[in-house]
């Protein structure tokens, strides 16, 4: 039996050519960032006596009056319209729950939903109201920071690989077959529990790895980047996606494709 | 005196430090993918790991939840092999609770709770070396962790330990200087503003020093918010670098 064995190796500093030569306005917590007091705060900021502070480490970005500080990494803000996939961990009690969802919704199920409102403290009331939304079936899971995932028009991909794709604004990302034929009348409830093929699994095996990939080096993911990484994946085995060098080539490929598409 | 000269003629330490003087302070944010965020700090001898969770829904009973702030949860473990002599417990004796204690009230200074409403926010801190200053290094590594995970905050909160050996208060206390026996104070502060989080001594020492010794450390931790900042804004730097657009 092969046995593969890694050692310890000093990181290598990011060369600053990587980057494109956008000037972006890095703060830290207790940074000013503006003692003009004609704007708005936004996220990530706090007013101090007569100024603008920040207070997490990120960019600042500014739009009109409305100055915010972005994070690395942040916990979920909802927002009324985001699409979000997650388990059902608890449920009400009641009786009329009881008569009306039991039969559809247990819980442990694992749901696709859209953010209906968001109350002062935070919390989030989710609704399941289009054939969209529903259970989820067979397929994986992958569980990433929720600011690495692109606001788009549509968070629902099908991808030409042979896959299709949910980008959960939480940073659950839900990767299934593609159904075969839309079934309209069952609506989201009924989970399919056919087989599925080899083929069908190896390329949601390979989107999984590529996802990750893209993760580990910080980009964000949108229908495009998932794309270019899973084609620029190819001529590598599956397993070998998880490998640290093999996972940066993958990437900076990617990178560069993205990069030649824009410019 | 016989014994050992803390302070020696020509006003060097037993390390060969100056009596103001940092030991060397390296720094890693983002040191486990699996936390919300994490941190590891070195200063001199003394090994620190943080690692944040957080914020998330209330663990165990509901009704600790506060209506209109975040609860935050600080637990202080010390390794067993971290002290010269093998440690018995880890954590879970009076020491760590205090420690634990301490850090929940130095953080609950600087996390805006406010903003995090019926969710609570764990710091787990990890003594890996003790060599002095453990509540200083504990400190500067939750800092860095809490930052890591993007919990906003008013701002970075810098711990420094200090003493008083010959008249001359010393910054940043090995544990040589701190097994002497002589009075110790512990100091976290909020750099932009100048607020003190936490000041901590349990030593007898004449109130006319005290100002001499609380100056030293204040200084100290700007010192040690100089370089926490540069690590900080180093890490921003690399992370955007690859995040592009």
């Amino acid at each position: 039996m092969a046995m593969e064995m890694r050692l310890p190796v000093a990181r290598k500093p990011l060369s600053e050519s990587m980057g494109r030569d956008t000037k972006k306005h890095l703060v830290v917590p207790g940074d000013t960032i503006t003692t003009d007091t004609g704007f708005m705060r936004g996220h990530g900021t706090y007013m101090g006596e007569e100024k603008l502070i920040a207070s997490v480490a990120g960019s600042v970005e500014r739009v009109n009056k409305l100055i915010c500080v972005k994070a690395l990494k942040t916990r979920y803000n909802g927002e009324v319209g985001d699409i979000v996939v997650g388990r059902i961990t608890e449920r009400r009690r009641s009786a009329e729950d009881e008569l009306a969802m039991r039969g559809f919704l247990q819980e442990g199920d694992l749901i696709s939903a859209e953010v209906q409102a968001v109350f002062s403290d935070g919390a989030i009331s989710l609704h399941t109201r289009s054939l969209k939304y529903g259970k989820l079936g067979q397929g994986v899971l992958v569980q990433v920071s929720p600011s690495l995932v692109k606001r788009q028009k549509t968070h629902f991909h099908d991808l030409p690989c042979g896959a299709s794709v949910i980008l959960g604004s939480n940073g659950f990302v839900w990767i299934y077959p593609t159904p075969e034929h839309k079934e309209e009348d069952a609506g989201g409830f009924t989970a399919n529990l056919e087989p599925v093929s080899l083929t069908d699994r190896e390329v949601i095996s390979r989107l999984r790895n590529c996802i990750v990939s893209l993760v580990t080096q910080r980009m964000m993911l949108y229908d495009t980047s998932i794309l270019y990484c899973y084609e620029a994946s190819l001529p590598h085995q599956i397993k070998d996606l998880l490998k640290p060098e093999i996972m940066e080539e993958v990437v900076m490929e990617t990178r560069q494709r993205l990069l030649e598409q824009e410019g | 005196m016989a014994g050992l000269e803390l302070l020696s003629d020509q006003g060097y330490r037993v390390d060969g430090r100056r009596a103001g003087e940092l030991r060397k302070i390296q720094a890693r944010m983002g040191v486990f993918a699996q936390a919300d965020g994490s941190a590891y700090i070195e200063q001199g001898n003394t090994k620190a790991l943080a690692v944040v969770y957080g914020p998330h829904e209330i663990r165990g009973s509901r009704a600790r939840a506060l209506p209109d702030r975040a609860l935050v949860n600080c637990q202080y473990s010390s390794a067993t092999f971290s002290t010269g002599e093998r440690k018995r417990r880890p954590h879970g004796d009076r020491k760590s609770c205090e420690m634990g204690l301490q850090l929940r009230q130095t953080f609950e200074a600087a996390i805006l709770t406010q903003l995090h409403p019926r969710s609570q926010i764990d710091i787990y801190v990890q003594v890996l070396q003790a060599d002095g200053g453990t509540y200083a290094a504990c400190v500067n590594a939750a800092t860095l962790a809490v930052l890591d995970a993007g919990i906003p905050m008013r701002d970075f909160v810098c711990a420094c330990s200090a003493g008083f050996v010959d008249n001359t208060a010393l910054a940043d206390l090995s544990h040589v200087e701190e097994a002497a026996g002589g009075p110790q104070l512990a100091l976290a502060l909020l750099p932009a503003s100048g607020q003190i989080a936490l000041l901590e001594m349990d030593a007898r020492l004449h109130e006319d020093h005290l100002e001499q010794v609380l100056e030293a450390a204040a200084r100290a931790a700007r010192d040690v918010h100089t370089l926490l900042d540069r690590v900080v804004r180093q890490h921003v730097r690399e992370a955007s670098i690859l995040l592009g657009d």
